[in-house]
């Protein structure tokens, strides 16, 4: 039984690889075309390029990606410095409890 | 650890420092920020923790001097935000003076705040050294 | 057929491969993180434009900026993609320590000899 289990895991990741490469490779914008997102019948333009055309004179940063983590997306980095805590706090615990247990 | 190990990292340890300062407060204007550069300074500290051992390196930076830096970190995060409340609008919201586009001291309080960030990875990175490695 | 999406989807096969087939903890954990690091891949070359240039002011793009605005690639996804590589590193750390503990009080690393519930 182990013999047929690994040549069926062996299928199905092959399987799984193939599918993912032709679907990544026939996405509707081709590779290279950044403004253009195609939604239905209409092409819009996309939050990015809003991001570029008003980022440096609204907050006076010359790098654009930094004033989009603080300034446009504050609330998603304040989150990540709790998650941050939150597992120093946990890998604390975890070795506390260990050398307890000893 | 041999002789050459050590005294390579003593010599080494001061520009790597200065490097991961660097990264952290020109964070608006190239490339990096507070969480690359928090994480070249732990870098350094590790690196001495490597040639050393462990209980030197206790010796000069204690656990609970290292949770203190976690804690300073988070408090200027949050000082900041409720800065912006009572001065301005909203949480976080920018009050300070913005400068030239491209000097140091523009972009009104985002150098702050990747200082907090800064100190705040810092310190994790530290702690999770000193958790694993001290049986 | 371009050669970001490619090896992204190798990178996210080769994760995949890896968790379904090794028989060590710590094996486990690198096969995530690989895994992570494929995502993360084609997360970026999704905003990529033809002859772009970094999102990012230098001295000689400050007097014109519209034809700044017109020349970078996507700055979004970056900004996303750097908040998930600090939160990869909690989990990786998360999960370190929790296997530590389980060979301590185990003495074993195979996740199939961990599965009784008190020894």
């Amino acid at each position: 039984m182990e013999k047929v289990q690994r040549a069926l895991a062996l299928v199905l990741v092959i399987a799984v690889g193939v599918f993912l490469t032709l679907t990544a490779s026939s996405i509707e914008p081709p590779f290279g075309s950044f403004p253009l997102r195609q939604v239905g019948t209409e092409i819009e333009t996309s939050v990015g390029q809003q991001y570029l055309e008003n980022a440096p004179q609204q907050t006076g940063a010359a790098n654009v990606v930094t004033s989009i983590v603080w300034g446009y997306r504050g609330y998603d980095t304040l989150g990540e410095s709790t998650v941050l805590f939150t597992a120093v706090v946990g890998v604390l615990m975890a070795f506390r409890a260990m050398r307890r247990n000893e | 650890m041999t002789i050459i190990v050590r005294t390579t990292s003593r010599l080494l340890f001061p520009f790597i420092f200065l490097f991961g300062v660097y990264i952290v407060l020109h964070g608006h204007l190239t490339p990096g920020g507070g969480f690359p550069g928090g994480v070249i300074i732990a870098a350094s500290v590790v690196m001495l923790i490597l040639a050393y051992g462990i209980e030197r390196a206790q010796q000069r930076v204690s656990i609970l001097q290292a949770e203190m830096l976690d804690i300073i970190g988070s408090a200027t995060i949050a000082v900041i935000g409720i800065l912006g409340i009572l001065l301005g609008a909203y949480f976080l919201q920018n009050v300070f003076p913005l400068g030239e586009l491209g000097k140091l001291f523009s972009a009104g309080n985002l150098a702050l705040l990747y200082i907090g960030v800064g100190l705040k990875v810092t310190a994790s990175i530290l702690l999770i050294f000193y958790a694993m490695l001290s049986d | 057929m371009s050669l970001n999406y490619v090896i992204a989807m190798l990178l996210i096969t080769l994760g995949l491969y890896c968790l379904l087939f090794k028989r060590n903890l710590i094996k486990l954990i690198i096969g995530l993180s690989v895994m992570t690091d494929g995502i993360h891949l084609f997360l970026i070359s999704m905003g990529y434009r033809t002859g772009g240039i970094a999102p990012i002011v230098t001295g000689e793009s400050t007097s014109n900026l519209p034809n700044f605005a017109s020349r970078a690639v996507d700055p979004l996804p970056q900004a996303l993609v750097l908040t998930s590589i600090v939160i990869n590193i909690c989990i990786t750390a998360m999960a370190l320590s929790l296997s530590i503990y389980a060979y301590r009080h185990y003495g074993t690393l195979d996740p199939s000899k961990i599965r009784r519930l008190s020894e």
